[in-house]
């Protein structure tokens, strides 16, 4: 394939909104020639390293700095040398930025080291040893911390939500079929492809300069403030480019940031470059929470769901972290996208000596939709009515509430999207042809058996209940005098494509070519604060303020500088652009997020409109199993969704095809070992097993744009959207194939093999 | 400094076999031999920066040969799996060979890693022991003493050990072709398609004899290879000698799962279990035996 021999798109192209355009950042990154946080080298530069805590928690007694080293060489941080607080800013400030007496897991930062030379670095971080009293009674489950089986903080809960709707009792009582069941998820780890890092460095005007990997510029610049007693003039937070976050660079940037800053701040400010391996990486950042999730369901014979009952819990890991609004989002989307007037949904962010989990994306949706997905099987089973007939009696309908009380309106046809699903997958015909063919199997004998299962669920894009009322997210659009224009915002690429989604909602509202408009380098001196780059927020609530901002700047041109209102094409641009600027010193504007009416939420009880947008989805798994190995391979796999406006049909589907391969991870191969302290035994590329393309089947992505959307030009956010549905359509095409009734993910062949023995005569549906 | 630190590392890359077995001979052991290094340098990176001395394999000849003989293939200790992969030869007589190879590590990894290489890590996961194993391969060992051959069979005495002296070299592998009209199966299960280190792995070669009046037929001799079923690669001779002149297709899976049972010694790691091993190694055999019964 020829490469673009332009850099941002191809020549010419109009930037509208819908156009499948060539990503901005692809040329670079194809051909080598991006430039990440460990390709960056600075004169003088040191390296530095961290030593950490080996056992589940406990108390460090000493640190003993072995013989054969010149100490003196190395810089070396304590929790003594943090001139301001020893604590990263998050939603509580209990996560220490360097243990220094009691710990709470393995692997907790202690003492940081910098040299010169990295290999000499490597042998000294092996010669000091940290002398702990070890906890004697870690936690390392759900069920053990919630039994107070040892305790990591007092009762061992971060958060304890309820979200409640009508009368439990009365829907109980009106109950005529009732499922349990007790579902599980593990632990996953994001494998960006670019492992962490970063390097801070105080400038010649005395500003500490931190730049790396991250997904959160000013989460950085919060936490720098805070551990060095700066002030925000005194600190800069420049983005590199980002191989990759998934969630695992919301948080972790931060601590790696406060580490590499103390250590330049403590080595006079020389430049000290901190870059994780890839096993550093695995054992130190945070995963997706482990999740258990008891539900009890009930219905009337003709399906009706008429209650619903679930206690989410999710493993948290040893500090708060972003537990609570991975929690308060797993709990929303518990109850999926049904109907039920009677529910109730209690969740858990619960304490253990494993290293804090965290952001992945999703943030608890995969989890809680997991679960809802798994026990509307179940108590289809019970009804004796198929799973697609129990959702489609189910299934939130305009006029409906959701059970966090969200009005559907009319923009709205999920129907329209289930109905693609089972034509573009031909559901109902394969099922039927997969019954036969694996009882004519398994008459004769032969090993192969076929599954076929689907999920049906909608994802909130953007933060949670008044989250972005309280970011209030603002972004600026400024132009030069030769009429190019750029996106002002903190908003990261990190390989998702936003700068180029960004970049074509602005020249789309100026009408410009997409190779006149940039993102301007993320850096917190010069780009106001457009919030996290989270939640499938960006390109519906950050494409929303740019264009907003660049609407500002063309009124503004219009206004001031003779910009004619209509049918003006670049050059008449230019030329306002430069009339102005003879008059004015600089030509930008500014906007601020202004949520729509609809969205109002009482976190107190959990009740209102969680979210401004929902997409919606159906997916279709199909499976081969191989009795011989039990190995579960895909065969097919249709994702049909509804994401409103589609501005970047590439970009979409490419987030779409990836959301599933992580799920398929997630479902079928990603499983994080533990050692005997709760660390990751795996923690390697080797052992840490990821699908590969030879593990995925042709994915086969369709968007249907309803109306609806709140972000530009009516899109929704789309990114996290794909991870929800794998895990539950692929289980449930497990179970479809062999008739037992797995009920955890990830579902390895040992597995398999293990519910087959516990079931010897599987039932051939 | 510590001692770690000064120990200077040494790099050599003779041109001939006799002075690569020279510098063995010196230095007793202490110089680690390389060629493909797809499985070291894992290692080294995993730890300290300071290389251990090496012995670099790749530019002598004498190892780089595939030798099609009359009842046998000789293939030289630093040919690597691409070439063994694609060589027509293999492909042609030994096929379970050619797709072993075709199955280590990923493709980059197949252009570097050699078969003496896999054969020498000692690694009870490796690849391509076990269709040599099936397959009967012989080993020649060179040092300054001189070259002798041996089983293959015989040659992992325990988990990263082998019969070879710290002085000997790895030379070639003879693998002789398998009787005309036996049944070959290679299958390797790994943690996913590509990519990946085998959780179990198995190659059969089943010689049967032909059809009795009845349609059946029986085995005539049986010979195994399996891959992380214990702590080297292993042969099964209990499996072996139990299937000797057993009828097929009407093999007793009770008679496999047993003999397995004293055969292999798997146990639960990183990557699989105990039990998973054990019985999918039985599955692998069944599937093994229902194919041959089928040649025609």
């Amino acid at each position: 394939m020829p490469i673009p021999e332009r850099r941002d798109g191809f020549p010419g192209t109009r930037g509208a909104v819908g156009a499948p355009v060539v990503r901005k950042d692809a040329a670079a990154k194809v051909l080598g020639e991006a430039r990440y946080v460990d390709d960056l080298v600075y004169p003088g530069m040191l390296y530095g390293a961290t030593v950490r805590t080996r056992a589940a928690g406990g108390t460090i007694e000493r640190i003993e700095f072995g013989p054969g080293f010149d100490w003196s060489s190395f810089v070396v941080v304590a929790a003594a040398d943090i001139p301001g607080v020893n604590a990263t800013r998050m939603i509580e400030q209990d996560q220490p930025v360097l243990a220094c007496d009691r710990f709470r897991h393995a692997g907790e930062p202690v003492l940081l080291l910098a040299h010169p030379d990295r290999g000499l670095l490597q042998e000294a971080l092996a010669a000091v040893t940290v002398h702990e009293s070890p906890n004697p009674a870690p936690v390392f489950s759900i069920d053990d911390a919630l039994a107070l089986r040892g305790e990591v903080c007092p009762g061992n809960v971060f958060r304890d939500y309820l979200m409640s709707r009508g009368d439990l009792a009365a829907g109980e009582a009106a109950a005529e079929v009732v499922f349990e069941g007790r579902f599980e998820t593990g632990a996953q780890e994001h494998v960006y492809i670019e492992p962490q890092g970063m390097i801070a460095h105080v400038d010649a005007g005395g500003v500490l300069v931190v730049e790396g990997s991250m997904q959160c510029p000013y989460y950085v610049l919060d936490t720098l403030t805070a551990v060095t007693g700066r002030d925000a003039g005194a600190v800069r937070v420049v983005h590199c480019t980002t191989g990759g976050g998934f969630g695992g660079k919301e948080e972790y940037p931060s601590h790696i940031a406060a580490h590499a800053a103390l250590l330049s701040l403590k080595a006079g400010g020389r430049p000290v470059k901190l870059v994780y391996d890839r096993a550093e990486d695995m054992l130190a950042t945070p995963k997706r929470h482990p999740s258990r999730t008891l539900v009890r369901i009930g219905a009337r014979r003709d399906g009706r769901l008429s209650f619903l009952d679930m206690d989410f819990a999710l493993d948290g890991g040893a500090y708060t972290t972003l537990s609570p609004v991975v929690l308060s989002r797993g709990v929303i989307h518990a109850p999926g996208p049904y109907a039920c007037a009677n529910a109730r949904v209690r969740g858990r962010a619960v304490a253990t000596n494993h290293p804090p989990n965290g952001a992945f994306r999703g943030f608890g949706a995969p989890q809680s939709i997991f679960a809802i997905e798994q026990a509307m099987d179940g108590l289809a089973r019970q009804l004796g009515m198929t799973p697609l007939e129990l959702r489609r009696v189910n299934m939130l309908r305009p006029g409906d509430r959701s059970v966090p009380g969200q009005l559907i309106d009319d923009t709205t046809d999920f129907d329209a999207v289930l109905e693609q699903a089972l034509r573009e997958s031909d559901y109902l015909a394969r099922q039927e042809a997969f019954a036969a063919s694996n009882a004519a199997n398994a008459a004769a004998g032969r090993p192969l058996r076929k599954g076929i299962g689907l999920a049906t669920f909608h994802h909130g894009a953007g933060f949670t209940g008044n989250g972005e009322v309280v970011l209030a997210s603002e972004a600026r659009v400024r132009a030069n005098a030769e009429g190019r224009v750029q996106v002002v915002a903190s908003s990261s690429e990190m390989g998702q494509g936003n700068t180029t989604t960004l970049c074509q909602v602005v020249a789309g509202a100026l009408g410009l070519p997409l190779d006149w408009v940039t993102q301007a380098p993320v850096d917190t001196h010069d780009v106001p604060d457009s919030g996290p780059t989270v939640a499938s927020r960006t390109c519906m609530i950050v494409g929303l303020i740019v264009e907003q901002a660049a609407r500002g700047l063309r009124a503004e041109l219009i206004g001031k500088a003779g910009l004619p209102a209509t049918a003006a094409d670049e050059h008449a641009f230019a030329a306002a652009c430069a009339r102005y600027l003879d008059a004015h010193p600089r030509l930008e504007a500014q906007a601020r997020y202004e949520p729509p009416a609809n969205v109002a939420w009482d976190e107190t009880v959990f009740e209102g409109s969680p979210y401004a947008s929902y997409a919606w989805a159906t997916y279709v798994a199909e499976v081969d199993i191989d009795l011989t190995t039990c190995e579960v391979a895909l065969s097919g796999f249709t994702a049909v969704q509804e994401v409103g406006r589609v501005v970047n049909p590439v970009i979409a589907a490419g987030q779409v095809e990836g959301g599933v391969v992580q799920g398929i991870g997630f479902a079928l191969f990603e499983k994080v070992v533990r050692d005997g302290n709760g660390a990751m035994a795996n923690n390697r590329m080797t052992n840490y097993i990821i699908p590969t393309t030879a593990d995925v089947p042709p994915v086969r992505v369709f968007f249907q744009e309803q109306p609806g959307g709140t972000g530009p030009s009516g899109a929704k956010g789309l990114g996290e959207l794909p991870m929800d549905g794998p895990g539950p359509a692929i289980l449930s095409a497990v179970n479809f194939a062999l008739g037992t009734r797995i009920a955890c993910l990830p579902v390895l062949p040992e597995d398999v093999l293990a519910a087959l023995q516990a079931a010897p005569a599987p039932e051939v549906a | 400094m510590n001692s770690a630190a000064t120990a200077a590392s040494e790099w050599y890359r003779p041109t001939s076999l006799a002075d690569a077995l020279a510098i063995r001979a010196s230095a007793r052991g202490a110089v680690v031999a390389i060629a493909g290094c797809t499985d070291l340098m894992v290692g080294w990176n995993a730890g300290s920066r300071r290389l251990p001395s090496v012995l670099d394999l790749s530019a002598l000849p004498e190892l780089g040969a595939i030798e099609v003989g009359p009842d046998a293939v000789t293939i030289g200790a630093a040919v690597c799996c691409a070439r063994i992969a694609a060589h027509p030869a293999i492909a042609g007589r030994l096929p379970m060979l050619a797709s072993s190879a075709r199955q280590t590590g990923s493709i980059a990894i197949q252009n570097r890693a050699t078969l003496g290489g896999n054969i020498m890590n000692a690694s009870p996961a490796a690849d391509n022991p076990p269709v040599l194993l099936a397959f009967g391969a012989r080993v020649t060992l060179a040092s300054v003493r001189g070259s002798r051959t041996l089983d293959y069979a015989a040659f992992h005495t325990g988990y990263k050990r082998t019969l070879a002296e710290p002085d000997e070299l790895l030379v070639s592998v003879t693998v002789p072709y398998p009787a005309p009209g036996a049944s070959s199966h290679y299958r390797k299960v790994g943690t996913r398609r590509a990519q990946a280190i085998s959780k179990v792995a198995l190659a059969a070669l089943i010689e049967t004899t032909d059809r009795a009046e009845d349609g059946t037929r029986r085995v005539r001799d049986a010979r195994f290879g399996f891959a992380s079923a214990g702590p080297v690669p292993l042969t099964a001779p209990s499996l072996s000698a139990a299937l000797r002149d057993s009828p097929l297709p009407a093999i007793d899976r009770l008679l496999v799962e047993r003999a397995l049972a004293s055969d292999l010694s798997p146990i639960d790691d990183i990557r699989s279990t105990a039990a998973y091993r054990r019985q999918v190694a039985v599955n692998l055999v069944m599937a093994a035996l229902a194919e041959a019964s089928q040649v025609p």
